[in-house]
């Protein structure tokens, strides 16, 4: 090698590291948050469109509440600061969206702080907590202040929004067996939570999420097909009644919560066939919790539940390898 | 074991695997050029999976090209021969890229006696290589050759070619599978090879199916590569050898998703393509096999792809074994500024190596230099179980949960999701957006688990 050119013998500046030496850069977990705040546009300008600017303060404080909260948390536990993976966000935004447009102030920011407080930050940060931190936020505020998260908290006559004027659908399917409009709750022009009421908006934000696969499809669809199975079955040996299989679908929480609350990667299986017991798991306790509780809607318990499931499911969806287990050896002499 | 009828079909696919941006476009178009002799070879005494040769020669002994300077009695181990006439040298020491260090003998190269240029290409791969009458070869005479030849997989592995094509009465075998998919990014010596020299590589897949006593040869290109697929087409027009287009899909070159692909079969866990009754051999292996059997040609030289953004002009360079990578780097102008890591072989399962002092072996498939912007890698972050990993994982493990147990030093949890079964292709870390360095802890893991299982 003496008599190789000089300006090539010098070693390059090497870098040594252990394969693979590149790496798919478009898709981080950043751009997977960043996926689902955009998921939620549309859920977003739907929510404003029928609860106005009530909708975008409950945003504003969710997100500015969760924000705030990780970087109290991440500092206390000296952790470098980690606002910038869009997770704090994103819980945020959804618990926001899953409380009533009426709230007080104080509900979405005590939500906030208890969801990523108790539901992420004790457990380690990000990635290593076991419920989903907005539904921990939110039942959180839901025992602290009942009367705001309860069905009547929900209305609000001097608002000057209609859809505040009267209970929210399932309120008023389990008291007086009220049936509301199919295409009011496929649209949204309902009440309820800020985010849950247009259908179509979760179906498109969530078309999207599931095409990006920053979402996997197998969770919503066990959800929507436990709930329409189980729906069915009751108009099929039950009574009849307007209230179809539709509106079970598209009413409360559902699609909201199959769309963007149980595909939080971090609290849901990892296995395909993992992911098809959660969500319908979760669609059968939803229905369960609807039809035999006193709660008008359940996605949020149903969530919690399945959630603490996770680990066990994992343990039993272990695939099996191509090619069959790996066979027992004699151990070397 | 359930063979499927000798005639079986895959879709073309496998499940999982990714597809990384190629970049084959830098050297493909580049017709094989020879190396012109180095002045000095160094070679290693152990270049394949197996036992290491003894040396047949000491220094300052004179040798022709093609002589045998070392060989080792072990059935899987293969003879290493002077692919240059030249002088023997002092045995030295090289660090190959795999971290193990050889002995090599060293040999400084005459001017006479070698052959130059066209007329090693000639030798090695041009001519006739007619397929009439291939049939008529003894199989245990075309083992024997190929072992004397010492011939071993080129794909990466370098595994002993005569082991794989022995006779096996409880394992027979039906189906010859030639290994022409080159999955690995930037690689393109196997697709050139193909395009140059599709006659060998056809005579060489007959001869193995011979010596195998299989019935079927197919040939399983990717379908990015189309000119390679309709040169092989031509040769193996009337040659009874079928040519497979698969998808190009990262890792189908791994023998497990090419048997997959190709014949639909399964190979079992810890176990061999031989299980299903096939044997994989890779393009350059079987053209290797026809010159020995047909020419008396040892393996001494292959072709060897010099190439990323790292490297000034891209090249496909005919180089004997033993030369070094510095060498080989020159022939392709040389590094640029850029050039921040060196791979030897492709960039999902080759060694970064430190410096170019390197000899080639008869493994060595490629040289990549990478550029700062190729490696440059994000900050690891925390797993949110995202399940990528699983999904691009070709086996069906969940990479995430072992790398985890292996950090952990979780030995039972690493085998309750099976840690053996990986095969280190590197899909999951390559897709991990919290960039964690999967396969490295799945791979430390195993080293890991096995040295402390044997200890108690």
């Amino acid at each position: 090698m003496d008599n190789a050119p000089a300006e090539t013998t010098k070693a390059p500046a090497v870098s040594i590291a252990p394969g693979p030496h590149i790496g798919g850069r478009s898709f981080t977990t950043r751009r997977m948050m960043l996926d689902v705040l955009l998921a939620l546009l549309p859920v977003a300008v739907a929510s404003f469109l029928v609860f106005r600017e009530r909708a975008l303060l409950q945003m504003a404080i969710g997100v500015a509440s969760a924000l705030a909260a990780e970087a109290v948390f991440s500092s206390m536990r000296g952790r470098r600061p980690t606002l910038g993976d869009g997770s704090a966000a994103v819980t945020g935004l959804i618990l926001a969206l899953s409380l009533p447009a009426t709230a007080p102030w104080y509900v979405g920011f005590v939500g906030a702080l208890s969801g990523i407080g108790l539901g992420k930050a004790v457990f380690g940060g990000l990635g290593q907590n076991i419920f989903n931190p907005a539904m921990v936020g939110r039942a959180f505020v839901m025992m602290a202040f009942p009367q705001a998260m309860a069905a009547g908290g929900y209305i609000d006559a001097q608002a000057g929004v209609d859809a505040l004027t009267l209970a929210t659908p399932l309120t008023a399917l389990q008291m007086g067996g009220a049936v509301a409009d199919l295409r009011a709750l496929f649209l949204g022009t309902t009440n309820g939570s800020v985010g849950e009421t247009s259908a179509l908006a979760c179906l498109v934000g969530g078309a999207y999420l599931c095409l990006r696969r920053t979402a996997s499809w197998q969770i919503p669809a066990g959800v929507v097909a436990a709930v329409a199975a189980v729906a069915g079955l009751g108009r099929l040996f039950g009574p009849g009644g307007a209230w179809t299989v539709g509106h079970e679908i598209c009413s409360g929480a559902l699609l909201f919560g199959a769309f963007y609350i149980a595909t939080d990667p971090v609290t849901s299986p990892l296995t395909p066939r993992g992911k098809w017991i959660f969500g319908v798991g979760t669609g059968l306790l939803v229905m369960l919790i609807r039809k035999l509780s006193s709660y008008p809607e359940g996605v949020m318990f149903s969530v919690l539940v399945m959630n603490a499931l996770v680990p066990l499911i994992n343990r039993w969806t272990i695939p099996v390898p191509v090619g069959g287990p790996v066979p027992e050896r004699k151990r070397p002499a | 074991m359930s063979i499927a009828t000798i005639e079986s079909r895959g879709t073309g696919r496998f499940p999982g695997g990714v597809h990384p941006a190629d970049r084959k476009s830098l050297s493909a178009g580049r017709k094989i050029e020879v190396l012109p002799p180095p002045p000095e070879l160094a070679i290693p005494i152990l270049q394949h999976t197996g036992a290491p040769c003894a040396p047949l020669v000491k220094a300052r002994d004179a040798v022709v090209a093609g002589q045998k300077i070392g060989d080792a009695q072990a059935f899987v181990s293969a003879p290493i021969h002077a692919p240059l006439a030249g002088v023997v040298q002092r045995e030295s020491v090289a660090t190959l890229p795999n971290g193990r260090h050889v002995k090599t003998i060293p040999i400084q190269t005459g001017a006479e006696g070698n052959l130059d240029g066209d007329a090693l290409w000639e030798r090695l791969f041009g001519g006739d290589w007619t397929i009439r009458g291939l049939d008529a070869h003894d199989p245990s005479k075309i083992v024997a050759a190929i072992r004397e030849a010492g011939i071993v997989g080129q794909g990466g592995a370098a595994f002993p070619t005569h082991v794989k094509l022995v006779r096996n009465e409880k394992k027979p075998v039906d189906t010859v599978l030639v290994n022409g998919c080159e999955c690995e990014p930037y690689l393109t010596s196997d697709h050139r090879l193909m395009i140059e020299a599709p006659a060998p590589i056809v005579a060489g897949a007959r001869l193995a199916a011979r010596a195998a006593g299989a019935a079927r040869v197919v040939v399983a290109v990717e379908d990015n590569k189309p000119e390679a697929i309709a040169a092989m087409r031509r040769a193996a027009e009337g040659a009874g050898v079928e040519v497979v287009e698969v998808e190009t899909r990262y890792p189908m070159g791994g023998e497990k998703q090419t048997v997959r692909a190709v014949l639909g079969r399964t190979i079992p866990t810890g176990g061999l393509p031989l299980d299903v009754g096939v044997v994989v051999i890779n393009v350059g292996t079987a053209a290797a096999i026809a010159g020995a059997v047909l020419r008396g040609q040892p393996l001494t030289h292959r072709v060897v792809s010099v190439t990323g953004g790292g490297v000034r002009e891209p090249r496909n360079l005919l180089v004997p074994v033993g030369a070094s990578y510095q060498s080989l780097v020159d022939a392709a102008g040389g590094l640029t500024p850029e050039a921040r890591r060196v791979i030897a072989g492709g960039p999902m399962m080759g060694f970064a190596i430190e410096a170019l002092n390197v000899p080639v072996t008869k493994g060595t498939s490629g040289i990549v230099v990478l550029t700062e912007a190729d490696v440059r890698r994000a900050m690891e972050t925390p797993c949110v179980r995202c399940g990528r990993c699983v999904d691009v994982c070709p086996l069906d493990l969940v990479p995430t949960r072992i790398a985890l147990a292996a950090r952990r030093k979780d030995w039972a949890l690493a085998r309750r999701h099976h840690l053996l079964a990986c095969m280190e292709c590197g899909c999951c870390a390559y897709v991990c957006p919290a960039a964690i360095p999967l396969v490295q802890l799945i791979r430390m893991g195993k080293v890991q688990m096995l040295k402390e299982e044997a200890r108690t």
